[in-house]
């Protein structure tokens, strides 16, 4: 597919591709479950509950003891999605998620809906901006971030079919969903959305969208850009990355996250190891956020598609 | 059915396993493995049903979560006497390479262990997880935990407390070992628990307490006693009074005995006051 070929079908949350994609995977496996934290309307759990009510653990407002439920529910072969705001499932509980769950081995799914600035206007109180690199940090543990409706709901999907803990980031706002309703979604793939000779642009979540609008703009100055869509951010797709900066020798990340621990960092390792090659990330420059309508924070923020074209004529430059 | 007698022989054999294993690594955790030494003989050799052929999801089978997991070497005994693994398998406790990790860890995928424990406090949710799906799954085996006293103080706790009894799981046994003790120094004195029974009873569980938690008829009788009282809409609290040490005279109720392993001389003596001889 090139860049003219994505569409917006319509403009919806990320979290509703959530909830679509637990009630079709709890259609197809009836051991799968969904806890939450007293935010079931926020992580669009409402058909999942109607249709499976005895397969949904209300667990109020006590995420630790979710996690732990979750990781026992794996005894005896459920399924558990453990879902809250991003926030609570992460920081929150980062030591019930590294010992029950991920030195545990179990097959525990950590949904989180609100993640990064675009939330808005609750502020930084709930506006995560490190809960990738904390779970990627955790051995064994799977990180994706999907970056629209059809993508969250593929995911979801896989993230259910696959054996291990996983974390699956994704946010509140409405957002174009334009990847297509029946993509093939495989954890640890990345999707080469353009194929592009002077920059590689590495994109996760909902700055996927943002880098898309940049490249059109950057294509009609007549720069080149392959826009690669990174949804696992863990495990890397290392022969992509490569592949890609070998043939553009140059590359710009982005993501709604601190530019410490996220995609940046993870791909920053990569290039320093294997392959060094400048690399500019489009990321939070670690702060906290604030209130404010997604849009105006991501402009003040640096995560607008302005900024990822700023970023790409920079990493051009570095690269001469 | 084990007679009274045989349980307390092999339960002075898992005493000489703990000083033995904490000893030949000047680590481990003695004080409350030897405390907890009953109630782990009880539940191995005469209250669960188990089968050594260990399997994860353990279906049909009771399941037991050991929530405070540094008093691993009492588990790592009683385990490998009841057949999961070898019990030459002890001598590698705490060594480099060992599926006998310093906290008992499902990463080495050591027969018997369903969840790592050790950063306290998450293990009554993890059996109220396990209870959960044995309900969902028409499984109508039991659920046991074990917790310390100390342990009780992680905001965790508090809040699998809450959970249980309101959604009615009443498949589950908790008992906390009450021995009083923990690293600072008396519970009442770090943090102190005040009513734990008024308490654990005003949050809906079912209540009941072991007097002498190192006295093996009362430990049997009350674990019975606790499992004629699942199916009943709320979960089973236990309060089984320990002493710390219990079995080895100068160990016992203190304690300075929590995360301290015994020199050549104070085996000598603890071995001399537990004379048994089947030994790893």
């Amino acid at each position: 597919m090139a860049l003219s070929d994505y569409t917006v079908q319509s403009e919806v949350d990320t979290r509703s591709g959530f909830g679509a994609g637990i009630l079709a995977l709890g259609r197809e496996n009836p051991n799968v479950v969904a806890l939450c934290a007293d935010l079931v309307g926020s992580l669009k759990l409402d058909d999942f509950i109607k249709e499976f009510p005895e397969r949904f653990v209300q667990c109020g407002i006590a995420e630790a003891n979710m996690i732990g439920i979750a990781a026992g529910m794996t005894i005896g072969g459920k399924i558990p999605f453990a879902t809250s705001f991003a926030n609570f499932v992460t920081g929150r509980v980062y030591d019930q998620i590294r010992q029950s769950v991920a030195y545990s081995g179990k097959n525990v799914k950590i949904a989180a809906s609100h993640a990064g600035l675009t939330l808005g206007e609750d502020g930084a109180t709930h506006q995560i901006l490190e809960d990738i690199g904390m779970m990627q940090m955790l051995p064994g543990m799977t990180v994706i971030n999907p970056c629209d409706y059809n993508q969250t709901k593929a995911a979801t999907i896989a993230a259910g079919r696959m054996d291990g803990p996983v974390y699956l980031r994704f946010g509140r706002p409405k957002w174009p969903n334009f990847t297509p309703a029946d993509q093939q979604f495989e954890i640890g793939k990345a999707v080469v959305m353009n194929e592009g000779a002077d920059v590689t642009v590495f994109a996760t979540g909902h700055l996927v969208w943002k880098a898309l609008q940049a490249a059109r703009e950057l294509e009609n100055h007549g720069i080149s850009v392959e826009l690669i869509n990174i949804h696992t951010i863990k495990p890397l797709d290392s022969a992509a990355v490569l592949k890609s900066v070998a043939k553009t020798g140059c590359a710009v990340s982005c993501e709604e996250h601190n530019y410490i621990g996220g995609l940046g960092s993870a791909i920053a390792t990569l290039l320093s190891r294997e392959l060094p090659a400048p690399l500019e990330q489009v990321a939070v420059n670690d702060s906290f956020g604030e209130s404010g309508t997604p849009d105006q924070l991501l402009a003040k923020y640096g995560l607008d598609t302005q900024d990822v074209a700023a970023a790409v004529r920079k990493a051009l430059a570095r690269k001469k | 059915m084990a007679s009274i007698e045989e349980l307390e022989r092999m339960a002075t054999q898992v005493r000489r396993d703990i000083v033995r294993m904490v000893h030949a690594v000047n680590s481990g955790h003695p004080g409350g493995s030897l405390g907890c030494t009953e109630f782990f003989v009880a539940l191995y050799f005469e209250i669960m049903k188990h089968d050594p052929k260990f399997s994860m999801d353990g279906v049909g089978q009771d399941l037991f979560f050991l929530s405070n997991g540094h008093i691993s070497p009492v588990f790592y005994s009683v385990l490998a006497r009841s057949g999961y693994f070898d019990i030459s398998e002890l001598a590698t406790f705490r060594k480099l390479n060992s599926r006998l990790q310093g906290h008992p860890t499902t990463h080495e995928h050591l027969p018997g262990i369903r969840v790592a424990s050790g950063s306290l406090g998450q293990g009554m949710s993890v059996a109220i997880g396990a209870a959960l799906s044995k309900k969902l799954n028409k499984d109508s085996a039991l659920v046991f935990s074990l917790h310390g006293d100390g342990e009780l103080q992680e905001g965790q706790i508090w809040e699998s407390m809450l959970f249980a009894p309101h959604h009615k799981v009443d498949n589950l046994i908790c008992t906390v070992d009450y021995n009083g003790q923990q690293i600072d120094g008396p519970t009442e004195k770090v943090l102190s628990l005040g009513d734990l029974e008024a308490k654990a009873r005003a949050f809906g569980w079912d209540v009941m307490v072991i007097a002498d938690g190192n006295n093996m008829a009362q430990v049997i009788d009350g674990l019975n006693e606790a499992k004629s009282r699942t199916g009943h809409g709320k979960p089973v609290f236990v309060i089984m009074k320990t002493a710390m040490g219990a079995g080895v005279d100068f160990m016992m109720g203190s304690h300075k005995w929590h995360g301290v392993a015994p020199n050549d001389e104070q085996l000598k003596v603890a071995l001399g006051q537990l004379v048994e001889e089947k030994d790893y």
